[in-house]
């Protein structure tokens, strides 16, 4: 008896830590999320609002003007920001969708495919090579900022799509070189023996066997990637003004001078949330056992 | 079917790792032919290098009349069974079996024909539709022999592929793929290092040791003939009992004198000229001698006992050293006693201490 209503404590102190920890973490996300449906009028309110229909009625409103514009945006309570910059808001995102897409890809095609060339042949200086490869992850990227700005004008890769998704790429590769060395150094042999053995090319035995098997690190690696690309701030600000430039930046913009347009913020940040939510939850039975393939195989 | 002739291979890796040394081996069609050695032997090395896993860095591999050293693995008309079995786990077990078809290209009705024996073959129909991973050692075995026997190669070559399994299973499989073999006639090449496995299936073994071919011949024969010091050493359970001793008068002296034996008259030749040597002999090939007439050729105290039921192996102290003896288990004997002890003259063996090699040719040793 004594044993049994333990446990029914553990499971409710359990439950309990649980519940702080999830409301902890999840706070912010809802603040931002009510915050979006909000006038400016309940936003600047003193006495904070949580429910939305019950404390505060909410309002499609700061979408609007972020994803649309227009004159609204200019309307009532509208201090500081342009309508200019508002409407500027879909084309930023397009622009954060390209640059993370494709430095996302690249970095994990080419991560992939070195960190299998170095898992499975013998290479001089290898463990040279996977040093040099971390090291690049050493630096704090900030540090770089003005030989890159310099190299970027001399370029002409400033304000340009393939400056920073190769910028990016060149910022994830360590990352995904490293992981998916470990998956692979985890991926016996003798796989692509046998399908060598069995009448395939090495090709084809990386394409039917391997690749597959590779399939959770690979997404475990892409998601960390999209998250690095898609947050970035600092390079983005610098090397890439208006037309090549990300949502980052502009978010930035929209605190602007003076008063700061919370609603619109708030709803720029929860549209800008989204991609990344849906893609990790697409892929989120992969990216369990990418993290934890150490533990579970064999 | 083909036959396999390896001439004069070498495989060195990098620049002075020495994995397998001028290695001459003919293996007939049809042929059970297991490579035995410990690991690190090259054995595993030269299985690879005739099913093109790797490329030999010097000498000439023939299956059948081809000459393959720069065919590509999967031109060599050959199947491999892996010692992890290294079935694919994205694949279910059907799609493993057909996977080399596929690679042909055979029409879809063929490789559905051809999987389908092959699973009926070795019982395994039932799994078909299911996922290697979650089967149990010995069906992941089967499925690993269908893909190989599906394509019905002119060799197979088969590295360790009973290791994994439990001991129970692994007595199944050797007989079922002893029995495999005969009924198909393809040639084999069987790689282990357990002498039982060697033994038990094989037409014949060559015997491997630091990338050297030691010995080439059927069971019994390496058994009962080994012609190096090592083959002597590593086949046999308990191994042979090693007494390196001088010679005066055709009489081998241990060192500390416990034992000295006067070798029979055939032995006499193999001896001039020689003033030390390694005198073996099988622990069935020592008696225990009670209350019979016979006189000992020495004696010695036992250490230790044990009974393995059909026979007893006692250790048993003679100077300094310790020999195995093997006697029926109706012979109980208490550690302490001293023992008499009498050696086989006729099943004695004798290895030059310089070569290693046996001293004593052809059948004479087993009169």
């Amino acid at each position: 008896m004594q044993s049994e209503s333990n446990k029914l404590l553990n499971q409710i102190l359990f439950w309990l830590a649980l519940g702080i920890v999830f409301l902890f973490f999840m706070f912010p996300l809802y603040w931002i999320l009510i915050s979006s449906f909000k006038t400016r009028a309940d936003i600047v309110s003193t006495i904070p609002t949580y429910l939305p229909y019950v404390e505060f009625e909410p309002t499609m409103n700061n979408y609007r003007d972020v994803l649309f514009g227009g004159a609204t945006a200019s309307g009532e309570g509208s201090t500081v920001t342009s309508s200019a910059d508002v409407s500027e808001f879909r084309d930023r995102l397009i622009n954060s969708i390209i640059i993370t897409g494709a430095s996302t890809a690249l970095a994990v095609l080419v991560g992939t495919l070195t960190a299998y060339a170095v898992s499975r042949f013998t290479i001089p200086l290898e463990d040279d090579f996977m040093f040099f490869v971390l090291s690049t992850k050493m630096l704090p990227p900030i540090v770089v900022l003005i030989p890159i700005f310099v190299l970027f004008s001399d370029f002409g890769l400033r304000d340009s799509y393939f400056g920073l998704i190769i910028l990016y790429t060149a910022f994830n590769l360590p990352f995904v070189v490293w992981i998916m060395k470990g998956f692979f150094d985890e991926i016996p042999k003798e796989y692509e023996d046998a399908a060598m053995v069995d009448g395939y090319s090495r090709f084809q035995a990386i394409y039917k066997i391997v690749l597959p098997e590779a399939i959770p690190a690979m997404a475990a690696t892409a998601v960390f990637s999209i998250i690095v690309s898609w947050n970035e701030f600092v390079l983005v600000n610098f090397l890439n003004r208006d037309a090549a430039s990300t949502v980052p930046p502009f978010l930035n913009s929209i605190i602007g001078v003076g008063a700061v347009e919370w609603g619109r913020l708030a709803a720029a940040s929860v549209i800008y949330v989204i991609p990344v939510i849906i893609f990790t939850f697409l892929v989120r039975n992969h990216l369990l056992r990418g993290v934890t393939f150490g533990a579970v195989r064999r | 079917m083909a036959d396999i002739t390896l001439k004069n291979v070498s495989k060195i890796f990098g620049s002075d790792v020495v994995a397998v040394k001028d290695l001459d081996l003919y293996i007939e069609d049809g042929e059970f032919l297991v490579l035995l050695g410990p690991s690190g032997c090259g054995k595993t090395t030269t299985l690879r290098m005739i099913a093109g896993l790797e490329n030999q860095t010097g000498g000439d591999i023939y299956i059948g009349e081809r000459l393959v050293n720069d065919l590509r693995a999967g031109d060599r008309d050959i199947a491999f069974v892996f010692q992890f079995y290294a079935l694919y786990p994205h694949l279910t077990v059907k799609d493993n079996i057909s996977f080399p078809l596929r690679a042909q290209k055979l029409p879809k009705t063929d490789i559905e024909q051809r999987v389908h024996d092959v699973a009926q073959s070795l019982r395994i129909t039932h799994l078909l539709k299911q996922r290697p991973g979650r089967l149990p050692g010995g069906e992941q075995q089967r499925v690993a022999l269908g893909r190989a026997m599906v394509r019905q190669p002119q060799v197979f070559l088969m590295d360790e592929p009973l290791t994994n399994l439990d001991a129970a299973l692994r007595a199944d499989m050797r007989t079922e793929l002893k029995h495999l073999q005969q009924e198909l006639g393809t040639t084999m090449v069987y790689v282990t290092h357990d002498q039982i496995e060697a033994m038990s299936m094989s037409h014949r073994i060559a015997v491997m040791n630091r990338g050297l071919l030691q010995q080439v011949d059927t069971p019994l024969n390496i058994y009962r003939h080994p012609q190096t010091l090592f083959v002597a050493t590593f086949i046999g359970s308990p191994p042979m009992n090693i007494i390196t001793g001088q010679v005066q008068d055709n009489t081998v002296h241990s060192e500390d004198n416990a034992f000295h034996y006067l070798l029979p008259d055939y032995a006499h030749d193999a001896l001039v000229g020689k003033n030390s040597v390694h005198f073996g002999v099988r622990a069935e090939d020592i008696h225990i001698l009670i209350g019979e007439d016979d006189d000992p050729d020495f004696s010695g105290e036992i250490l230790l006992r044990e009974p393995l039921g059909d026979e007893t192996i006692y250790r048993i102290a003679v100077g300094g050293m310790t020999l195995s003896v093997k006697a029926p288990p109706k012979v109980v004997l208490q550690t302490g006693e001293t023992v008499a002890l009498k050696i086989n003259p006729n099943r004695i063996h004798l290895f030059d201490t310089q070569t290693e090699q046996s001293l004593i040719q052809g059948e004479v040793a087993h009169v």
